[in-house]
């Protein structure tokens, strides 16, 4: 192992900041042959990053550092790695398929890259302000990767509302953040939460921060009723963008969410937990309901996105009520394997539609998968695979991630979150529906067209990796679960 | 131990094994692949049946690992004397069902062979799983092999039918795991079915549990007036599909009353078991009426399958020791004659492409060596002494009698529906003159046929003459399950 107190704390966002120059520099205006390199150099920076995370993460040390601007953590860790590993593999689906239309120039890696910066930065930081900083990073890099498609009219309307409602979502949360700087003086998160615990400190002013504060959170994690921009930029931007702002982003959105409401304002827990519960709620039973009438494949992924979101963030509802640490912990940690494992399964149902796609044709219809089972049955059987776990069907991973949910909301022998358990539940036998039609197009259904699907292999390679992993995940559950649960007991135990 | 892990991964492995190399240009090697897996699965589980100590009543040939430690889950498999035998009736029935695919289908036929092969290990892992959280994984991930194979080889409405079995028996489940849940919590954070059983509860917790594994178990068994998919289903599905749900998938939930719902609420169990004999009773009576009146064989047979069953959960909550082993004794009887009669349909089927009993008449003048199955599966299905059908019914009949008179006389009607709806159906499709063009065609089974049809003969017939080695079995376990299910465990 390396010497790790020899370095600055924040290494890995150094050396990816460095890569990620390099990337931009090389990738100017290159030609083709130039292009692969730097696809290269990217994802072996990349590699290398995730190598640095994962020993940061056996490291398992809390360390302040910068001025306590940032923390070191393997809640943080965990979190860079595994969106490290997940812009590793959009880069993997999108290469092929970006440049088959001519959009793979030097500034989709280095915007990819940039927003990976970003994300790492969110997810480790100890203050308000580097929250900001670290969202506005990723957040500008993905507006403008969304309208990388520029004379496209779709992908440019997609962009255009996604930068309006994003830049108004930062916006509350930068009013909400000021008001608890007024409130408590500080922007310094435990300074925050210290001052919020003494109690002195007028409740109205909290609140009503702690509202625009989680409106903002809201619309960066896609929750209805903030969810207006989903369907739209999921469906105009391309497909590889789409999948750049559906995996890691979540990653981030989990990981300021549990550092502004959980470590920052956890005294406030009895009034956002009830804001998260009727956002969770809403959510599975708007997006459950309209997917089922969706005939775009990627719109339905959204309005599915928005149904699992809102209930991975049940997993935060069940948390402070006299429990201790350990059944917090559960509820925390039971949410953070739902969207690391959601994350993972995005990632192949994107990719899968960049697999089908050819020169000139994108397989965003439903009924572009008919008969997919017949032209190639492997690839229908992963995308069978993701859509049983995102069904909550065992052994496949999903189930296990809900399973976890909804054991934190029982175990706390309340009615009301055991009602909820039951609603959560019966709204997910409704996205069964959705899903199995899906599975139902690609094995049930004659294809229009019969000649056999030839992916680019590392795709495929790719995808069935990544189908692999929701097995794997579903079937040993453990040693994620368990690296889950001792991130978050170590976040809040400190 | 060994071979009961290797009972449930190797068909499983085996189907992953089909999926990754067979293709419809290499059809024939697959089969073959497949028959040979097929085989060493159904060997595999020889072991369980020869090495099995009859006079322990406890879980044997027991691994226990830990396989979540977040909740406390263990990888816990283990066979009692009750569901010994349906390893090996699971393992046999996938032989029977691989030998019967093949010439029928010749379409993905790796991915259909892979289906029942991995179907059959999930199976096996529901009898096998001690753990709750596994139990309810396997039981779940039977769903997904079965939807493919109604969906992808089924008949015309196979999609209406496909849905109406998953979301149907995805709503009882998720009731199921509420209660999963709340097991878990009382008994601190343990997944152990065992302890589950010891667990104390009171009459308001037993009756929520009782009523909510009720839910699963009664739309898989079915019950009335739950049972409406299961028509619907075995008409669209494959033959194949139709022999392995009826044979054993049905069992799934009447095996769940007795490791779930008896041992776990006895209170409640007896309680309700008013109930439950209610409703087999409808089930037994009504059920068999309702199958009288049937035109299309495959939906009569589905019919027959749940008046039979009816018997099994009339047999469970008598709480009689020869009551609930007639009960297993039927249901392992039901698994092998119930094959038998869809696989006889599918012969039929795959010759005239009609399953309308209009379409026959006369088949015993040209298919003379089929006839004689039929028959004998078919006065098997009535309960004629000598053949399997008839141990269970009697020892549950005889049972009743002792619990009470009118409950026996009517549940003894069902050997006269049976006999009715059976024969008469026989007689339609079977004797008389030859009337139909396609009937005069008709060429008698070819060796396969006759080898599968052979194997299921001989186990309806030696079940029927010396069903000791079954009852030998399960005996110390049921008995055991009575005693336990007889003490109150109320707090």
């Amino acid at each position: 192992m390396i010497q790790l107190t020899s370095l600055p704390i924040v290494y890995p966002e150094i050396f990816l900041l460095l890569m990620t120059s390099v990337v931009a520099l090389v990738g100017v205006n290159a030609s083709e042959s130039r292009l692969n390199l730097t696809f290269w150099i990217a994802q072996i920076s990349l590699a290398v990053l995730a190598l640095m995370h994962l020993n940061e993460l056996q490291a398992a040390r809390t360390v302040y550092g910068m001025q306590r601007m940032v923390v070191i953590d393997p809640l943080g860790h965990l979190l860079a790695l595994a969106a490290t590993l997940a812009t590793m593999i959009t880069l993997g689906f999108a290469r092929p398929y970006l440049a088959s239309r001519d959009l793979l120039k030097g500034e989709f890696l280095s915007l990819a890259m940039f927003s990976l910066l970003g994300i790492s930065v969110m997810v480790s930081a100890n203050n308000f302000l580097v929250v900001y900083v670290g969202l506005e990073l990723m957040s500008l890099s993905l507006y403008a990767l969304t309208a990388l498609r520029r004379d496209h009219a779709v992908a440019t309307e997609a962009a255009m509302k996604y930068f309006i409602l994003g830049a108004l979502a930062s916006g509350f949360l930068l009013y909400g953040l000021s008001m608890m700087y007024g409130a408590t003086g500080s922007l310094d998160i435990p300074t925050v939460f210290e001052a919020i615990h003494k109690g002195t400190i007028n409740g109205t002013v909290l609140t009503f921060g702690l509202v625009f504060i989680v409106a903002g959170l809201g619309f960066k994690l896609g929750l209805a009723p903030f969810h207006m921009w989903v369907p739209d930029v999921y469906q105009g931007a391309p497909t590889a963008v789409t999948l750049l702002i559906s995996g890691a982003p979540k990653l981030a959105a989990f990981g300021i969410t549990f550092r502004i409401l959980v470590e920052g304002l956890s005294g406030l827990a009895v009034d956002w937990q009830q804001m998260l519960i009727v956002m969770s709620v809403v959510s599975m039973t708007l997006g459950n309901l309209a997917a089922i009438a969706q005939s775009n494949l990627k719109r339905l992924l959204a309005y599915s996105a928005i149904a699992q979101l809102g209930f991975m963030l049940l997993g935060f509802t069940p948390t402070v009520i006299d429990m201790g640490t350990a059944a917090a912990a559960n509820g925390y940690s039971s949410a953070l394997f739902y969207i690391v494992t959601y994350v993972l399964t995005t990632l192949g149902t994107f990719g899968l539609i960049m697999v089908l796609s050819r020169h000139g044709f994108e397989s965003e219809e439903i009924s572009d998968l008919a008969g997919l089972g017949k032209r190639s049955p492997w690839i229908a059987g992963v995308m069978a695979i993701f859509m049983f776990s995102l069904a909550g069907i065992p052994p496949l991973v999903g189930f296990y991630a809900k399973f976890a949910v909804l054991q934190a909301l029982v175990s706390t022998g309340v009615k009301g979150y055991i009602i909820l358990a039951v609603i959560a539940v019966l709204l997910s036998l409704i996205g069964a529906y959705y899903y199995l039609r899906i599975v139902k197009t690609m094995f049930f259904d004659e294809p229009a067209d019969t000649t056999p699907i030839r992916g680019e292999t590392g795709a495929t390679v790719l995808l069935a990796l990544n189908g692999l992993a929701a097995l794997g995940f579903g079937l040993l559950p453990d040693g994620l679960m368990t690296a889950c649960r001792e991130a978050v007991l170590k976040a809040i135990s400190t | 131990m060994i071979f009961l892990n290797l009972a449930i991964w190797l068909p499983i492995l085996a189907g992953v094994v089909l999926l990754a190399l067979g293709r419809d240009d290499n059809a024939r090697a697959v089969r073959w692949m497949a028959l040979v897996f097929a085989l060493a699965s159904f060997l595999v589980t020889i072991p369980l049946i020869t090495g099995f100590d009859t006079t322990q009543a406890g879980m044997q040939f027991s691994t226990d690992l830990t396989w979540i430690e977040r909740f406390n889950a263990h990888y816990h498999v283990a066979v009692d004397g009750i569901s010994v035998w349906f390893v090996l009736l699971t393992a046999l029935i996938t032989v029977v069902v691989v030998i019967s695919a093949w010439e029928v289908i010749t379409e993905r036929v790796n991915q259909y062979m892979a289906a029942f092969l991995i179907l059959s290990g999930v199976m096996i892992g529901v009898f096998a799983a001690v753990d709750g959280l596994l139990f309810y994984t396997f039981f779940e991930a039977t769903l997904i092999p079965m939807y493919i194979i109604i969906g992808v080889w089924g008949g015309p409405k196979r999609i209406y039918a496909s849905f109406k079995f998953f979301l149907y028996t995805l709503l009882g489940s998720l009731l199921m795991l509420v209660a999963i849940v709340y097991l878990y919590i009382q008994s601190n954070a343990s997944f152990d079915i065992l302890a589950w059983q010891k667990l104390p509860l009171s009459m308001t917790a037993q009756t929520a549990l009782f009523f909510a594994f009720l839910a699963a178990f009664a739309v898989k068994v079915p019950m009335w007036p739950v049972h409406t998919w299961l028509p619907d289903v075995h008409v669209e599905a494959p033959t194949g599909g139709s022999a392995v749900l009826a044979a054993i998938m049905l069992k799934l939930g009447a095996y769940g009353f007795l490791r779930f719902s008896l041992p776990i609420a006895p209170d409640a169990s007896h309680h309700w078991a008013w109930l439950i004999i209610a409703l087999s009773l409808i089930a037994v009576v009504y059920i068999g009426l309702v199958a009288m009146v049937q035109t299309d064989m495959k939906k009569l047979v589905a019919y027959s399958s749940i008046a039979h069953m009816g018997f099994c959960t009339l047999g469970f909550f008598i709480f009689n020791s020869l009551g609930m082993q007639g009960a297993i004794v039927q249901m392992i009887s039901h698994g092998f004659v119930s094959a038998a009669m869809f696989l006889g349909i599918g012969v039929l089927y795959d010759r005239v492409h009609s399953r309308d009993i209009a379409a026959y008449g006369g088949v015993a003048n040209t298919m003379p060596m089929f006839a004689a199955f039929a028959v004998l599966f078919a006065m098997a299905n009535c309960g004629l002494p000598g053949t399997a059908g008839f141990v269970g019914e009697w020892m549950v009949i005889l049972a009743t009698t002792g619990f009470n008179f009118w409950v026996a006389a009517l549940a003894a009607t069902a050997l006269v529906f049976g006999a009715a709806y059976t024969l008469w159906m026989v007689k339609r499709v079977y004797f008389g003159p030859v009337t139909k063009g396609s009937v005069s065609r008709l060429q008698d089974i070819n060796p396969r046929e006759f080898f599968m049809l052979a194997v299921l003969a001989v186990a309806v017939l030696a079940m029927g003459l010396y069903p000791k080695p079954f009852t030998d079995v399960m005996q110390v376990s049921v008995d055991a399950l009575l005693k336990h299910v007889a003490q109150p465990k109320l707090i």
